[in-house]
C-alpha cells in the first residue's frame, strides 16, 4: 500500500485531535484527543518504518533499516501510558474537589 | 653630584604643608599657632627662594625633572622645575611679599573665630603653593596646574566670607571669567602638542626657532595664550571680575588680586617671549590691548569712591601697562614693572586695610577725610605708596614705569603719548584718593570718629617692610642714561629673556622724556590738590557719572552675554529637558507599561486560549519554515 494513505490517515487523526484539544471542555475528552494526536504520530512512525525497511531489504535481506522507528513507537507508548495515569488521576482528584471535569474552570493559575 | 637645585621642590612644599596642617587642625589650633605655621612655611620657602636666587645669579641654572607626569603616545610631560632667572625673580616676590601679607593678615583677620581663621590661612597657604608652582613649572602643563590652582584659590578667598551673597557672585565671576581664559590657554597646549608633540619652554622655543611652527600656528597659539591672560591678568575684555574681587577680605586683594596671582598672565609672555617675539600681530594686539586697558581702567578709577575699587582699577590700569611694554618687545620692563607694583599696590592695599581698619569697616571715601593725623604710619607709607606708583623719582614706580614710556616711545610716540596720558591719570586719581581720605574734614559719624586708631604692630610692620621696598625697590632698574650698567635687573633677565633687542636712545632724548612725565605728573598731583584738598561729596553728573558706573561695561557684558545665555539656560531646562529628554525616558516607561497591561490580556487563564496560541504558533512557524524560508 502507498505510503500516502497512512500519511493522510495520520494527519487526519492528528487535525481531529488537535479539534478535539482546542473545542472540547471535558478534561477526559481533552484527554484523549491526545493521545489521539500522540497515536497518529505512532502510526506515521511505523509506516515510514516499514517503507524504509522495504526499500533497504530490496538491496540487502540482512538489513534490519527502520527497525529504530519502531522502538520510538514503544517508547512513545510507555510515555504515554504513564501519562495517562498521572493525567486520569489528577482528572480525578480535579472531579473530588470542584465536582466537574470542565478545563474552563481550570483559570486559577492566573491569579 | 646632583646639582644643588634639585631640592627647590622643597620651596612649593612646604606652604603645601602648611596648607594640610592649618586647614585639617583648624578645630584644634589655636589662632597665634595657625597664624605661626601659616606664616613660618612661607617664611622657610623665602629663605629657600633667597638661597636659590643666589644661586641664580651665581650662574648655576637648572631645569629639575622630577617624574614622568604623562606619558601618552609619543608625547611625554615631566613634572619638572625651571629654575632660572625669570622665575628665581618670580620666586622671591611671590614668597617675600606673601610672607608679608600672612603677617599682616595675623592681625586683620584677628576678630574670625578660630575655624574660620584656619580656612583662611590654609587658603593663602594653598594659593601660595600653586604660585610657585606655575611659576616653577619647566613646562606649559605644569604651569597650567598652578594656573587653575591659584584660579581656584581666588575663588575660595573672594568667596571667603560665603554667607554674603554678593561676595559669592563676586567670586563666581572671577572664577568663570577666568575659565573663558583658561580654555583659550588650554587650546593654546593642545594646539602646541598637535604640532610638536611637546610643551616645554626650550623644546617648544627651540621648535619655534627651527621653523617647525608656521607662523600662523605661533601668531594662533601666542594670540591664544595672550587670551588666558587676559583672563587671568584682567586685561580687556575678562577684566571686570576684578574689581568684584574686591569682596574678598583686603590682604586676599593685596596678595591675589594685585601683588602676585594677576601677574601670572606677564609672567607667562614674558616666559615664551621668544614665541611672541615671532609674531608681529600678536605682539600689537598684546600692546594695543595693554594700553587700551590701562586707559579705560585708569578713567574709571576717577570716579570710584570705594577705597578698594579705586586700588582695584588701577591694579588694572597698571596691568595694562605691563603688557604694553610685553607689546613693545620690553619684557625685562614688564618683568620689572610686576616686581615694583609687587611692592607698591600690595603696600597700597595694606595701608587701604588699615584705613579699613581705622575706620571699622567703612570702605567709601565720601565718609572719610582727615584721617593724616590720626593713623600716621598708614598715612606715610600710602603717601609713600601713591608717589611711587605715580612715578616721582627716586621711588620704584618712577624707574620702572619710565622704562615702559622709553621702550614704547622707541616702537611708536603715538603709544607713547597715550601711555603718558594714562600715567598722568594714574597720578591723578591716586592723590584723589590720598586727598580725600587722609585730608580735609572727617565726614564720618561720631562712633567712627571715636574709634580711629592706629593699628597693631604686625599690621604696621608689614607696611614699613613694603614702603621700604617701593623705595627701594626700583634702583635695581637704573635708566642706562643715568647710570652705565645701572639696569641690573635687564642685565640679570638677559639669559631668560633671548628675543629682546637692546633698545638705543640718545641719552638727552631719554632725560627729556623723564622731564616731561616727571613734570606732568606733578602737575597732575597739584591739579588732584586744588580739586580734592576739602572733598565735598556730590553727584556725579554727565561723563562722570558714566565713569562712575564703569562705562556700563557690566551692564553691557549683562545684556550681550548673560542675559542670552540665562535665556538659553532656561530654553534648554523647559523644553529640552522637560519635554524632549524626559519627555524620552518617560515616553519608554509609559509604553511599557502600556505594553504590559495590554499583554497581560492574553493571560485570561483559559486552558483553551493557551493551546489555541500554541497551535496557531506552530502554524505559522511551519509555514515559515516552508514556504517563506529561501
Amino acid at each position: 500500500m502507498p505510503i500516502n494513505y497512512y500519511i493522510f490517515l495520520s494527519v487526519a487523526l492528528f487535525a481531529i485531535g488537535v479539534v478535539g484539544v482546542l473545542t472540547r471542555r471535558n478534561a477526559i475528552i481533552v484527554f484523549m484527543c491526545i493521545e489521539l494526536m500522540l497515536n497518529a504520530v505512532n502510526l506515521l512512525l511505523v509506516a515510514f518504518s516499514k517503507m524504509h525497511h522495504l526499500k533497504a531489504a530490496a538491496l540487502n535481506t540482512a538489513t534490519n533499516a527502520g527497525s529504530d522507528g519502531q522502538l520510538f513507537v514503544f517508547f512513545i507508548m510507555v510515555v504515554a501510558a504513564a501519562e495517562v495515569s498521572v493525567g486520569l488521576a489528577i482528572i480525578v482528584m480535579m472531579y473530588r474537589n470542584i465536582h466537574s471535569v470542565d478545563i474552563n474552570f481550570l483559570n486559577r493559575l492566573k491569579h | 653630584m646632583q646639582n644643588a637645585l634639585h631640592i627647590a621642590y622643597l620651596i612649593p612644599l612646604l606652604p603645601l604643608i602648611g596648607f594640610l596642617i592649618t586647614g585639617l587642625g583648624r578645630n584644634y589650633l589655636s589662632k597665634s599657632t595657625t597664624g605661626i605655621i601659616g606664616s613660618a612655611t612661607v617664611l622657610a620657602s623665602f629663605a629657600l627662594s633667597v638661597w636659590v636666587f643666589m644661586q641664580v645669579k651665581g650662574g648655576n641654572t637648572f631645569t629639575a625633572d622630577y617624574f614622568n607626569f604623562i606619558s601618552v603616545g609619543n608625547v611625554t610631560i615631566p613634572f619638572a622645575f625651571k629654575i632660572d632667572q625669570l622665575s628665581s625673580l618670580f620666586l622671591l616676590v611671590v614668597t617675600g611679599v606673601s610672607f608679608i601679607i600672612h603677617v599682616y593678615s595675623t592681625a586683620y583677620m584677628h576678630e574670625e573665630n578660630q575655624a574660620q581663621f584656619g580656612r583662611y590661612f590654609s587658603f593663602l597657604n594653598l594659593f601660595v603653593f600653586f604660585m610657585l608652582i606655575l611659576v616653577l613649572g619647566a613646562n606649559y602643563i605644569i604651569m597650567f596646574i598652578g594656573w587653575e590652582g591659584v584660579g581656584l584659590c581666588s575663588y575660595l578667598l573672594i568667596g571667603y566670607w560665603f554667607k554674603n551673597k554678593q561676595y559669592n557672585k563676586a567670586a563666581d565671576k572671577a572664577f568663570i571669567m577666568n575659565r573663558i581664559g583658561d580654555f583659550a590657554f588650554l587650546i593654546a597646549l593642545f594646539w602646541l602638542i598637535s604640532k610638536i608633540n611637546t610643551v616645554g619652554y626650550d623644546e617648544t622655543f627651540a621648535a619655534a626657532a627651527a621653523g617647525k611652527l608656521s607662523a600662523t600656528d605661533i601668531t594662533v597659539i601666542t594670540l591664544l595664550l595672550f587670551i588666558g591672560a587676559t583672563g587671568k591678568s584682567a586685561q580687556i575684555p575678562l577684566y571686570t571680575w576684578l574689581p568684584d574681587a574686591m569682596a574678598g577680605p583686603t590682604p586676599v586683594s593685596a596678595l591675589i588680586h594685585a601683588a602676585t596671582m594677576v601677574t601670572a598672565g606677564i609672567y607667562m609672555i614674558a616666559r615664551s617671549n621668544v614665541l611672541y617675539s615671532l609674531s608681529e600681530i600678536s605682539m600689537n594686539v598684546v600692546a594695543i590691548t595693554g594700553l587700551v586697558t590701562a586707559i579705560l581702567a585708569a578713567t574709571i578709577a576717577l570716579k570710584q569712591n570705594d577705597i578698594k575699587k579705586v586700588l582695584a582699577y588701577s591694579t588694572v590700569s597698571q596691568l595694562g601697562y605691563m603688557f604694553l611694554a610685553l607689546g613693545v618687545g620690553a619684557y625685562s620692563a614688564g618683568v620689572f614693572h610686576v616686581m615694583t607694583h609687587a611692592f607698591f599696590k600690595a603696600l597700597l592695599f595694606l595701608a587701604a586695610g588699615s584705613v579699613i581698619h581705622a575706620m571699622s569697616g567703612e570702605q567709601d571715601i565720601r565718609k572719610m577725610g582727615g584721617l593724616s593725623k590720626k593713623i600716621k604710619i598708614t598715612y606715610i607709607t600710602f603717601l609713600i605708596g601713591t608717589l611711587a606708583i605715580s612715578g616721582i623719582p627716586p621711588l620704584s614706580g618712577f624707574f620702572s614705569k619710565d622704562e615702559i614710556l622709553l621702550a614704547t616711545f622707541i616702537k611708536s610716540p603715538i603709544l607713547y603719548g597715550v601711555a603718558l596720558f594714562g600715567a598722568l591719570l594714574t597720578a591723578f586719581y591716586m592723590f584723589r584718593l590720598l586727598f580725600i581720605t587722609f585730608f580735609g574734614s572727617f565726614r564720618g559719624t561720631e562712633e567712627q570718629q571715636h574709634h580711629i586708631h592706629e593699628s597693631p604692630a604686625a599690621m604696621t610692620f608689614p607696611l614699613i617692610a613694603l614702603a621700604i621696598l617701593s623705595v627701594v625697590g626700583g634702583l635695581v632698574g637704573i635708566p642706562e642714561a643715568i647710570s652705565e650698567g645701572g639696569n641690573k635687573i635687564g642685565a640679570f633677565l638677559s639669559p631668560v629673556i633671548t628675543s629682546e633687542h637692546p633698545h638705543h636712545v640718545a641719552s638727552s632724548t631719554e632725560f627729556t622724556l623723564m622731564t616731561i612725565s616727571t613734570v606732568l605728573v606733578i602737575g597732575a598731583i597739584l591739579l588732584a590738590w586744588f580739586m580734592f584738598k576739602n572733598y565735598k561729596a556730590k553727584e556725579a553728573v554727565g561723563l562722570g557719572k558714566v565713569l562712575e558706573n564703569k562705562w556700563y561695561v557690566d551692564e553691557l557684558y549683562n545684556t550681550v552675554f548673560v542675559k542670552p545665555t540665562k535665556a538659553l539656560g532656561v530654553f534648554l531646562k523647559n523644553v529640552v529637558e522637560k519635554s524632549g529628554i524626559d519627555g524620552v525616558v518617560n515616553g519608554v516607561g509609559r509604553l511599557v507599561q502600556y505594553g504590559g497591561r495590554q499583554m497581560r490580556l492574553l493571560q485570561g487563564g483559559q486552558v483553551g486560549s493557551y493551546i489555541l496560541l500554541m497551535v496557531l504558533s506552530m502554524v505559522i512557524i511551519f509555514v515559515i519554515q516552508f514556504f517563506l524560508r529561501k
